[in-house]
């Protein structure tokens, strides 16, 4: 996936003079790689290391974008943006809105890498986008694939609004696929239906959707311990997988069509449960789908603890989480 | 707040900030003599050097532990430094011998005075004196300035006042919710925006509407956005003062302190890089308490690193709401942190009009010439309350304001400086505020009869487009307003609103309608 994010910002950059990538360790191709060459084949001028300083990348990519230039910033780990917040929520978020349209930070992106990656403890490991979720302004993006990658930062860097891209670390080069080449963008707050299915909606972004997929086909054929564990009658279930893809502004549709179908959702998340996104998504859909929910809707993260370091395996929803979570909603 | 090297010192600093260079200058001197050297076989020279430089280390800031690390500096001096092909290599290199240091004054033995206060800090730059008399050696042509512009500048300078106790006034019957004045800071503001080109790209903080004025935001405008109303061009969404207009190339004001720091690093960075631009730089100006931010640590740095053209301008007035300025920095005020971000500095006389034009126009070639940015602390006083919601005489005393507008006046130099010409007289004097305070009282009498905008403007701009979830509160608020706008309290706020509300209408869903 990291070279579907470089070949992304390859053509940013090959199309649009203005554009600059720009962060800490960025020039040397950074520290996942995903900016491998670039200084060399656009120069450093439009490639070019920052000093170590969250705020001072972002607010001066925000002055960029400000100017009408295309500003691809990068955070060198989600668990760092934090210093940025300040910007990013009340400068780039506002900045459209406040000035009545007259400035506009709409062309940034903010580029960072997120989630848990085995052995990354408390700051290397975190998924931010709820906090993001609360911030009228912005767009939070995932992809979970080297073509989403490319697909969906194009259209985050064309977009006329600011976007925080986040990127799952652990799949920067575990997840490959044949790319398209070409200049391709795919739309933003838009959910994809990755399996269609009648029983039961299973809905995640980025990293977790991996496990949701082993999940799914644990429930149907369960080898092993877990054979003795799940029921004969749920094997059988429907299960309707979406990636939600985007998180601010979401795709209420789509997701509310899907529960409305099947009655049952379970949301999947690696952040904590407390006020991570599925609180929001499970409040909407029982207000949109209320007639029609056959179960209550599962919410299952990271529990409402720090990122441990030893402990990944029971902190993360796994397979086995997610695979209890699908039965107890189908069996209630 | 009185410095000695604010008032005292004449006109020995020149604009090009020489003080803070020589001062950097010495600085590299001292860190360059041992170590540099010392990588080389010994030679005589460089013996005589090393010695010297642990002598000056001893006498000004040796602390034991730097004569202990020097021993392995020449192996680490040696060492392959990290650097990718073709990029810079910084002549600070990465040493172990540093020395330490506690100021970067000029003059070492003069830190600390008898009574413990601080002695001569990087000096400032007047070009004349509290009662407008240019300074020994400063002539007319050394102004560069014709008459046209320096009684323009005054008028812009008076203008400031007019508006101030107006809408001052205003707040305090309650017809707008808040105001900001510029008392006592109309030299520095005027000053510094008659030493840019219109085009350059401001970054204000907020109490710089000066700069405004100055390019011509007619008082129409101004008003539309004290009072929110239909036609303001932030479409009435920020508090009082938080002006903008993108064909003055003057950017949003917003609340948060220093956040635009860094953004005029990124500005300054981008008219870099744009054709027709070359001759333009980003302007950013603060207060001397904004500047205890974290953003203006990155900005400043960030604005360095890249090499780009932003003049940063620091209005030190003496007061952060209520705290002094003694309880914000301990060090040589913010001119001093300059030169340790590799950026040229200069102090200046903020209440010298004069003397701050002529180091922004110095410091605009500067930073075009050299692709960097400059620093400039204008000296000042804020004469006026923080805000309409603070009465600063609850820490500082009425007088010492009083005397403060006696002692040192923007205005009244500036004056005399026209008068002692015959480019002003008190006839204008007084054709002049009084035309203005009729200005200003029609602009403001206009702007508050117009109405503020749509209800459902206040959906808008948040995107570029309307996203489902605010499509759908949209709907709502309509269907509330529908339902509830004969509500007393709704009903009257409906009636300061372009349309009444009406305009949601047809945004009504379903059942609603």
């Amino acid at each position: 996936m990291y070279t579907a994010i470089r070949e992304a910002q390859a053509n940013a950059l090959a199309s649009d003079a203005t554009a600059c990538v720009f962060g800490e360790d960025v020039a040397f191709g950074g520290v996942f790689r995903s900016t491998m060459g670039l200084a060399e084949e656009f120069g450093k001028d439009r490639v070019f290391n920052t000093p170590l300083s969250e705020q001072g990348i972002v607010g001066f990519g925000i002055g960029m974008a400000d100017l009408g230039h295309t500003a691809i910033a990068e955070i060198q780990f989600a668990d760092y943006i934090f210093p940025a917040f300040d910007q990013i929520v009340n400068e780039a978020a506002k900045y459209n809105y406040r000035s009545g349209g007259q400035f506009s930070a709409g062309k940034l992106t903010i580029r960072t890498p997120c989630m848990g990656v085995g052995h990354g403890a408390l700051y290397h490991s975190q998924s931010v986008e709820q906090f993001f979720m609360a911030v009228p302004g912005l767009k939070v993006v995932i992809p979970r694939s080297p073509i989403q990658a490319k697909g969906l930062l194009l259209a985050s860097i064309r977009d006329p609004n600011p976007v925080i891209f986040l990127e799952p670390k652990v799949l920067y080069r575990s997840s490959v696929e044949q790319v398209p080449i070409d200049d391709y963008t795919l739309p933003l707050s838009s959910a994809e239906v990755l399996q269609q299915g009648k029983d039961i909606t299973l809905l995640s972004w980025g990293a977790p959707l991996y496990s949701c997929v082993q999940a799914i086909n644990a429930l149907r054929n369960p080898t092993g311990a877990l054979a003795d564990l799940i029921p004969s009658d749920v094997r059988d279930a429907e299960v309707e997988l979406i990636d939600l893809r985007t998180i601010l502004p979401w795709d209420r549709e789509t997701v509310a069509k899907s529960v409305s179908k099947t009655g049952r959702c379970v949301i999947v998340h690696e952040a904590p449960v407390t006020q991570g996104a599925g609180a929001e998504i499970g409040s909407f859909l029982q207000d949109k789908c209320f007639l029609n929910l056959e179960a209550p809707i599962c919410r299952i993260g990271g529990w409402d603890t720090p990122f441990p370091h030893v402990h990944e395996t029971f902190y993360k929803p796994e397979l086995v989480r997610i695979i209890d979570a699908l039965v107890r909603t189908l069996k209630y | 707040m009185l410095r000695t090297g604010f008032l005292g010192n004449a006109a020995r600093a020149v604009a090009s900030g020489s003080r803070c260079d020589t001062v950097a200058a010495s600085l590299t001197a001292l860190r360059n003599a041992a170590p540099r050297e010392s990588i080389k076989p010994s030679t005589h020279e460089a013996d005589k050097q090393s010695r010297k430089f642990q002598q000056l280390q001893r006498r000004c800031f040796s602390r034991s532990a730097a004569s202990g690390l020097a021993a392995s500096n020449s192996q680490l001096q040696a060492q392959f430094q990290g650097h990718l092909p073709g990029y810079p290599t910084s002549p600070y290199l990465t040493s172990l011998d540093s020395s330490f240091f506690d100021s970067v004054r000029a003059n070492e033995s003069q830190v600390h005075g008898p009574d413990g206060r601080p002695g001569t800090g990087i000096p400032t730059f007047r070009l004349m004196d509290g009662t407008g008399s240019l300074l020994e050696g400063v002539t007319d042509e050394a102004l560069e300035i014709t008459q046209e512009e320096a009684v323009k500048m005054y008028e812009k300078m008076l203008l400031l006042p007019a508006i101030d106790v107006i809408l001052y006034n205003a707040q305090r019957q309650g017809r707008i919710s808040f105001m900001m004045t510029s008392y006592g800071e109309e030299g520095a503001v005027i000053g510094s925006a008659a030493g840019l080109a219109t085009t350059d790209e401001v970054f204000a903080q907020y109490r710089e509407s000066g700069v405004l004025l100055w390019r011509g935001f007619p008082l129409d405008n101004l008003m539309s956005q004290v009072f929110g109303v239909h036609d303001d061009l932030n479409r009435a969404r920020q508090m009082p003062c938080h002006y903008s207009s993108t064909e003055l190339h003057f950017h949003t004001i917003s609340s948060p302190l220093a956040t635009q720091i860094p953004q005029a690093a990124g500005a300054g960075f981008a008219l870099k890089r744009s054709k027709g631009r070359e001759g333009d730089v980003a302007v950013c100006y603060f207060g001397e308490g904004a500047a205890s931010e974290g953003d203006f640590h990155a900005g400043l740095n960030i604005a360095a690193t890249t090499r780009s053209p932003v003049l940063f301008i620091v209005r030190n007035n003496g007061f952060a709401i209520s705290t002094p300025s003694t309880e914000q920095y301990v060090g040589d005020g913010i001119a001093s942190r300059g030169p340790g971000y590799g950026i040229p500095t200069i102090r200046v006389d903020g209440n010298d009009a004069f003397a701050v034009r002529a180091a922004v126009r110095g410091a605009k070639k500067r930073a075009l010439a050299n692709s960097t940015p400059v620093l400039i602390e204008c000296m000042t006083y804020r004469v006026g309350h923080h805000s309409t919601s603070d009465d600063s005489s609850a820490y500082r005393s009425k007088k010492s304001v009083e005397d403060w507008k006696k002692m040192d006046n923007p205005l009244h130099r500036m004056r005399n400086f026209l008068t002692q010409r015959g480019w002003w007289s008190d006839a204008q004097e007084e054709e002049t505020t009084k035309r203005y305070r009729a200005e200003v009282i029609a602009a403001m009498t206009k702007a508050e009869k117009k109405l503020r905008p749509t209800l459902s403007s206040m959906f808008e701009d948040t995107y570029t487009e309307l996203p489902a979830n605010l499509q759908e509160q949209r709907a709502e608020l309509a269907r509330l307003v529908k339902t509830y706008g004969k509500v007393e309290h709704w009903s009257k706020e409906l009636q300061k609103h372009e349309e009444q509300g009406k305009d949601l209408e047809k945004f009504l869903t379903g059942d609603a309608k």
